[in-house]
């Protein structure tokens, strides 16, 4: 479960103030966040995920307060807890696509790369439908399949919480509902809560719950 | 593999053209005065055992430097000769022995040392397969001409024309190889020896033909003074010393004006050598006596301020190949800045991600100094020889 309360951040030098009075989102829910651009969508992720912390309130992730964890700590929890999926891929290009499934144990200690891990990046391909890939360079695929790529990053450490940032935001209308479909899909699957921020109205139908980060109540104010 | 290994070697082998060039930059520039510092240090030692081992050099007044590469290395020089009545003079001392050297020919572009048996053993030189010299025509190769040519004891070595063109001049002498000199890592591995006449043969002063009948070769004959005839140039001269036309071998003029191009000098002692400089200090203004070392310190003195140039220069190079590296470097860490900050968002740590970037120059660092060790050892090898190649 993650909990905010009375949670203020701004970033130094900046206008920019995120206040959410109070926020909960359950484990395994699935929840959209809408809002116009510069509203904090991005910025709210980045709590959530320990890279930011806020200026004033608590956050509970986990049951863990992420205020109350130094640097390192924070990178403990965010790589056994967190999956990250960017609106531009951010793949590698100079990995293939096994590779960069596998990035994130090769720039972790933390994680360990034994045989389960590589037979179960090679079953997420297949589920993906990109296995056929496997060994191919990131710029022989399409950007839907790039998507996939990293959505199969993301879970294959077998995150709590999937943070999507915007994941269909490059691809077409079929790619989009496709890479929603997955991303509900697995995380259901997994028992996963899932973020996911978009500016698509026809892909929040699926959702849990959908939180307007400018309109709602409990979200927001930017000043 | 480990996680930073494989990315950076990932990293480098997709960026091949900028790998490349990065490390042949920093190759070259490291390359540079590594090569320098060990050439000059070997063309030091190489000069220096050499000249150590060359008490005295007489010959001609003219460039000392000339005479004494000349004499040590066998270099084409053109110095003045002078005679074989110098030799002799040296010898009536009772200083000193005299060994000299005839260097103007070339067989197969190798130097044709016309020399006495004297000169191999004052070198220690030893027969490796085959004799040493025994007549007229002979010629004892060393070990690189051996190996160059495939030449072995038996075979045939036909000396060079100086000039194709000039027809009353010089003929090529087939030399018969009689022997092949163990390797010595020294200019003698690259040399052909003949005796002292061989090569006066080659230079023209002495010839063998056919025997002239001034009734039967009128033809041939310019004229009769008693016992003498004198031939036209017509006569067919042998190009080949033979057992069968040895006999027919023979001189014209005084052997004490033979033409030799330098002349070793050993001193029996330390003070027969004092002896010989004062006398040859006073002894005129056409010839002169060297001490091989001295030359060479002189002519190292000459290269070491040329380096210190080079060396400048390197330094130079060098800052700019670092500077570079380093615009080359901060330019790829603003191209990767999404990257790394993918990565930190994957848990990837800070240091983590700078190790990955020092690993890329430390690769690019070591793959350099591995060129530049390779370069240099294969060049250690053939330093020598390659130095050797530029003095002939």
């Amino acid at each position: 479960m993650i909990q905010m309360q009375q949670l203020k951040f701004g970033y130094p030098q900046s206008h920019f103030r995120l206040s959410i009075p109070e926020l909960e989102i359950k484990d395994t829910e699935k929840v959209a966040v809408i809002g116009p651009s510069g509203c904090g969508k991005t910025t709210l992720l980045n709590l959530i995920s320990g890279i930011l912390i806020p200026n004033q309130g608590t956050l509970l992730s986990c049951g863990i307060d992420l205020k109350t964890l130094n640097d390192s700590q924070r990178r403990v929890y965010r790589i056994s807890r967190i999956g990250f999926v960017f609106q531009e891929f951010e793949l590698i290009d100079y990995l293939n696509v096994r590779e960069n499934i596998l990035l994130p144990y090769f720039i972790n200690s933390a994680l360990q790369l034994d045989e389960g891990v590589l037979q179960r990046a090679q079953e997420l391909a297949a589920a993906m439908q990109i296995d056929s890939y496997f060994n191919s360079r990131i710029d022989r695929i399409s950007q839907g399949e790039r998507q996939r790529v990293a959505i199969c990053r993301a879970l294959l450490p077998q995150p709590q919480i999937l943070l999507a940032d915007e994941p269909t935001g490059n691809l077409d209308p079929v790619n989009k509902q496709h890479i929603r479909d997955l991303l509900l899909e697995h995380t259901t699957k997994t028992n996963a809560t899932l973020i996911m921020v978009t500016h698509d109205d026809r892909l929040l139908d699926q959702f849990d719950r959908t939180i307007d980060i400018e309109r709602f109540h409990e979200m927001v104010k930017t000043a | 593999m480990n996680g930073i290994l494989r990315l950076t070697l990932r990293y480098l082998a997709y960026n091949k053209l900028k790998t490349i060039t990065l490390i042949m930059c920093v190759s070259l520039a490291l390359l540079l005065p590594v090569l320098l510092q060990f050439g000059v240090a070997q063309f030091e030692q190489d000069l220096m055992s050499r000249a150590r081992s060359t008490p005295l050099v007489a010959g001609v007044k003219g460039s000392r430097f000339d005479l004494a590469l000349q004499s040590m290395y066998f270099s084409r020089a053109d110095l003045e000769p002078t005679s074989m009545r110098e030799v002799e003079s040296i010898q009536e001392t009772n200083y000193a022995l005299p060994i000299p050297l005839t260097l103007r020919f070339t067989a197969q572009g190798f130097p044709v040392v016309g020399t006495t048996l004297d000169y191999f053993e004052f070198r220690k030189r030893e027969i490796a397969e085959g004799t040493q010299l025994k007549r007229l025509g002979d010629c004892v190769i060393g070990a690189n001409v051996a190996a160059t040519l495939q030449l072995k004891p038996g075979d045939r070595l036909m000396s060079d024309p100086l000039n194709v063109f000039d027809l009353s001049g010089n003929y090529p002498l087939k030399m018969r190889v009689v022997g092949v000199l163990g390797k010595s890592n020294s200019p003698d591995d690259e040399a052909v020896f003949v005796d002292l006449k061989t090569e006066w043969i080659i230079s023209g002063i002495g010839h063998g033909h056919q025997s002239i009948n001034a009734e039967s070769n009128k033809d041939l004959v310019l004229k009769q003074e008693g016992q003498t005839t004198v031939a036209n140039a017509a006569v067919p001269q042998f190009n080949e010393v033979t057992d069968k036309n040895l006999a027919s071998f023979h001189f014209h003029g005084e052997t004490d004006t033979f033409p030799i191009s330098a002349i070793i000098v050993v001193p029996f002692d330390q003070k027969s050598e004092v002896l010989l400089l004062g006398l040859y200090d006073t002894k005129g203004a056409e010839l002169q006596l060297i001490r091989p070392t001295e030359i060479v310190n002189e002519l190292m003195g000459m290269v070491f301020r040329v380096k210190q140039l080079f060396d400048m220069n390197a330094l130079l190079v060098s800052i700019s190949v670092g500077l570079l590296l380093a615009l080359v470097f901060v330019l790829s860490l603003r191209l990767r800045k999404r990257e790394r900050q993918t990565m930190f968002q994957l848990g990837c740590s800070r240091s983590m991600i700078w190790k990955l970037q020092l690993t890329e120059v430390i690769f690019i660092l070591a793959a350099s100094l591995l060129i530049v060790l390779g370069i240099t050892a294969i060049v250690r090898v053939y330093a020598s020889q390659l130095l050797r190649l530029w003095f002939s």
